[in-house]
């Protein structure tokens, strides 16, 4: 009985995830850049362009599927699976409240970190397995995009776990009863959410799609649902990231007047339309520029935080 | 039966279901018709010449070694930020040691001009 409670919560938190904060998500996008331009964004299927998500899906469905002759066949079917396989598992953690979870892991904090970065194998070999060089030199550059930043994001994210003394979520959360993490940790959270743009490959930092150079980037050679799979990962990879930065940094479900998930799901969202209005405001990073920042500032910076903050609670307790 | 991680292997579940109810659901409604030149790897138009799977700049696996160098190095930070506070002075000066040794090594990579791009 409580399995198949488990069970049912698990698919409501999916699809939940799934409709507002990936397709919804998307077609706001269109939308919030379209205002920004001074344009509409999508209007004709539906009211202001509501059935949109559904209009792409479907479209993305019955679109044909095109396998390159010079691609290597089994990596390139399995590669979209390896990339969106470890994003859905992500939301297995996310705790909207108190009580609506799918899985209270003693170290959530890693099994979020670990399975963000397994998201760089679909990436890597996507591109290897197309063989285009546009779709190789898209995953080279981002595979080693991925894992510059990882190291910085990891770095900044022990700020929070050192203070609650705690990697479950949710008592890093119960942690942050008086205040929040923002206040103590605010270099800690500009590292974060600059890596987070980088993981997600969000500009200023999208060197792995930049359309000018590189067309689309590492999925240039796919089509159909095996692009929409890329795609959802991306999303649902933005969804999780903003839901960290909300449980680590924010205060997750706390709140004044709303209930837990309501005020959750603000701050996860002010953050997925912060990652939007960047896409509107500024212009993409050059390959080298983003490998200094990454090495050069990032990762001085987040070692020194966290000296810091070490040194900190040692002294004041 | 169930425990901690019985919500993560749902989401699996959950996860391989959603990718293989997609990817039939597609394979019964697109359609099919290939042709040589629709096949061909995609270059803007350009007759495709050689294949792109060549030789990837050195940059890139230097990037590589330094980053197991730091992930291992976070890897066993996690534990360590997790109980430190049991072990006062003891646990901070250990750990400053260790760091130290990785900022040594990342200080003379950095001189050798392993993260330079140009």
């Amino acid at each position: 009985m409580a399995l198949l409670l488990l069970i049912l919560e698990s698919l409501l938190i999916f699809v939940f995830i799934l409709l507002f904060c990936v397709a919804y998500i998307i077609l706001a996008e269109r939308k919030i850049l379209g205002h920004m331009q001074g344009r509409f964004g999508p209007m004709h299927t539906g009211w202001h362009g509501m059935l949109q998500p559904i209009a792409d899906i479907l479209k993305c469905l019955i679109k044909e599927n095109i396998m390159p002759t010079a691609a290597d066949k089994i990596v390139f079917i399995l590669a979209p699976v390896m990339s969106i396989l470890p994003a859905i598992m992500c939301l297995a953690v996310i705790p909207f409240s108190k009580n609506i979870y799918a899985a209270d892991l003693n170290i959530g904090v890693l099994y979020l970190l670990a399975l963000g970065s397994l998201g760089v194998y679909g990436v890597a070999t996507c591109g290897w397995a197309g063989n285009s060089k546009y779709g190789l030199l898209g995953s080279i550059r981002s595979t080693a995009q991925l894992i510059s930043y990882e190291v910085p994001m990891g770095l900044a994210v022990l700020g929070p776990v050192m203070m609650a003394r705690s990697l479950n979520l949710i008592k890093i959360v119960e942690a942050q009863k008086s205040f929040w993490y923002i206040l103590i940790q605010p270099v800690g959270f500009f590292i974060f959410v600059v890596c987070s743009a980088a993981e997600t490959n969000r500009i200023p930092f999208d060197l792995p799609e930049a359309e000018t150079e590189l067309v689309a980037g590492f999925h240039v050679e796919y089509s159909g649902f095996k692009f929409v799979a890329f795609f959802l990962a991306e999303y649902m990879h933005m969804f999780v990231t903003s839901a960290m930065a909300a449980i680590l940094f924010l205060g997750g479900w706390k709140g004044p007047f709303f209930p837990g998930p309501i005020w959750f799901m603000i701050k996860v969202y002010s953050f997925l339309v912060l990652y939007i209005w960047a896409r509107g405001t500024f212009p993409r990073y050059r390959y080298d520029q983003l490998m200094q920042l990454g090495w050069k500032f990032l990762l001085p910076l987040s070692l020194a935080n966290l000296v810091l903050t070490s040194i900190g609670i040692v002294i004041f307790g | 039966m169930m425990n901690d991680y019985t919500g993560v292997l749902i989401f699996l579940i959950i996860a391989i279901g959603f990718v293989a109810i997609m990817f039939s659901v597609s394979y019964v409604l697109r359609p099919s018709k290939p042709d040589l030149k629709k096949l061909l790897p995609y270059e803007c138009g350009n007759i495709v010449n050689e294949d792109a799977r060549g030789l990837v700049s050195v940059k890139y696996y230097l990037i590589a070694i330094i980053f197991v160098l730091f992930d291992v190095e976070t890897a066993f930070m996690f534990p360590w930020a997790v109980v430190f506070r049991d072990f006062g002075m003891f646990g901070l000066i250990e750990m400053a040691i260790f760091l130290l040794i990785i900022l040594i090594g990342f200080c003379y990579a950095w001189k050798k001009g392993a993260l330079e791009w140009d």
